[in-house]
C-alpha cells in the first residue's frame, strides 16, 4: 500500500501551488495514471479521501486512466499490447512507450 | 477565469503543472545516482517476496567475488538488522534501514543511509528491498539496475500476477532452484510469462547452497559494470546546497539510519 505515500506526495505539490498563488481553496486536481504504473487507482482515491485537509477539504480528484502502450526498440513502430511482445517486423522485445505515468495534470483553484 | 466546468467565475483559475507526483523522489534518486555513478560504484536494487532468498543471493555473491571486488549493502526491512548483521558476518559493510510500517524503500531514505556509510572504494552497492512485489517497484531508489529475485517455491504465475515489478527488472534470478526435483514448477511456463510483461528482461537459475548459476550471475554484474561509463575521477566528495557530506573512504562507522 504505497499509495498513501504518493497521496502525501500529491498533497505537498498542489499545496506548494496554492500557496505560490494565494489560493483560498482547490476545487478539483486532475491526475494522470498508468495502466502499469503500479497505482491502483481506486486505493489512490481512497488515500485522497483520507488525506484531504486544509486547502484540500473539498477538492475533487479526478483520474485520468492511460493504457500501456509499447513499441519496437530499434524501427520505432508500435507494438500490440498482447503477447508475444515483440516486433512484428525487426523480431525485437518491444518496450513499454507510455502506461507507467503518474502525473499531477491540473490544479484548479480559487484565488483572491 | 475557470474553463474547466464552465461556471464561470472569475475566481478560479486552472492551473497546468504536468509534473510527475513522485518528482521529489526521482530528484534524490537522481542525486544518489550521480554521486554513486561518480565513484565508480554499481548500484543494484534487489527487489523480491519476503523470503525470496534476497540475502542469500548477497552471501553468495560476497563469497564469489571475495578478494576481488569490494560490496556494500544497504538492507531495507520493517523491523530488525538481521540481514545487515548476515551480511556483516561474511565481511560485506552493511547498514539496516528499518522502516517500521513502510512497504518500500524510497530514494530520501537511500540518502540518508549513504550519508552514515562508507561507500569510498566500493565496486558495488545492492540495495536489499524490503520483500514486497507491489511497492518497491514504483520508487526509484538511484541504482544502475534492478534486479528481481524469484524463488521456485513462489510458482510459475508470478510475472503475470505481479507484472509492475517483473517489468523493472533488468534480470530475474530464479533462486533455490536446488529444490527444483522436488516441485512441479514450470520454468518455461515461467520464462513465458516473464516475457509477456518483461520481454527485455532474462531469467538466470541460481542456487545460494550449491552456488550453482552464482558465476553466470557474477559474471553478468561484472558485464554490467564494465559496460558503465567510466568515473570522472574528480570530486569524490559529496555535494550538497546545504553542505551536508556523506561519508566517503575508510572513515565510516557503517552507521544506522532508521526512517518511518
Amino acid at each position: 500500500m504505497h499509495e498513501y505515500s504518493l497521496v502525501r506526495a500529491l498533497a505537498d505539490r498542489v499545496e506548494e501551488e496554492a500557496r505560490s498563488r494565494q489560493a483560498v481553496a482547490v476545487h478539483r486536481l486532475t491526475v494522470a495514471i498508468g495502466a502499469v504504473s503500479g497505482v491502483e487507482p481506486a486505493l489512490f482515491e481512497t488515500a485522497f479521501s483520507l488525506c484531504r485537509e486544509g486547502i484540500l477539504a473539498d477538492a475533487e480528484l479526478e483520474i485520468r486512466r492511460v493504457d500501456a502502450a509499447w513499441s519496437c526498440p530499434s524501427c520505432g513502430r508500435a507494438v500490440p499490447s498482447d503477447p508475444p511482445l515483440r516486433c512484428a517486423v525487426c523480431g525485437e522485445a518491444a518496450r513499454l512507450s507510455g502506461g507507467d505515468e503518474l502525473i499531477l495534470e491540473q490544479i484548479e483553484m480559487e484565488v483572491p | 477565469m475557470c474553463d474547466t466546468c464552465g461556471c464561470g467565475d472569475p475566481n478560479v483559475v486552472s492551473v497546468d503543472v504536468h509534473e510527475n507526483i513522485l518528482a521529489v523522489n526521482d530528484r534524490t534518486a537522481a542525486h544518489n545516482r550521480e554521486h554513486l555513478d561518480r565513484q565508480g560504484i554499481l548500484a543494484v536494487n534487489l527487489m523480491g517476496s519476503p523470503g525470496a532468498g534476497k540475502t542469500a543471493v548477497l552471501e553468495a555473491t560476497a563469497r564469489a567475488l571475495s578478494g576481488r571486488r569490494r560490496l556494500g549493502v544497504i538492507a531495507g526491512d520493517l523491523e530488525t538488522e538481521r540481514d545487515a548483521d548476515r551480511l556483516r558476518a561474511v565481511d560485506v559493510p552493511a547498514v539496516a534501514i528499518t522502516t517500521g510500517t513502510a512497504c518500500h524503500l524510497d530514494a530520501e531514505m537511500v540518502h540518508r543511509a549513504l550519508h552514515g556509510f562508507p561507500t569510498g572504494g566500493l565496486d558495488y552497492l545492492f540495495v536489499e528491498n524490503v520483500g514486497n512485489l507491489v511497492c518497491p517497484a514504483v520508487y526509484d531508489l538511484g541504482q544502475a539496475v534492478s534486479v528481481v529475485a524469484l524463488s521456485v517455491t513462489e510458482g510459475e504465475d508470478k510475472p503475470l500476477k505481479y507484472p509492475v515489478m517483473f517489468r523493472k527488472a533488468d534480470l530475474v534470478l530464479l533462486t533455490k532452484v536446488d529444490l527444483l526435483p522436488h516441485l512441479e514448477l514450470d520454468v518455461s511456463a515461467l520464462e513465458a510469462g516473464l516475457a509477456r510483461v518483461a520481454p527485455a528482461a532474462s531469467l538466470l537459475p541460481l542456487s545460494a547452497r550449491t552456488a550453482e548459476g552464482v558465476s553466470v550471475w557474477v559474471d553478468w554484474l561484472e558485464a554490467r559494470a564494465a559496460s558503465r561509463p567510466k568515473p570522472s575521477g574528480e570530486g569524490l566528495g559529496h555535494h550538497h546546497e546545504d553542505g551536508r557530506g556523506m561519508i566517503d573512504a575508510a572513515a565510516g562507522s557503517g552507521g544506522r539510519s532508521r526512517d518511518r
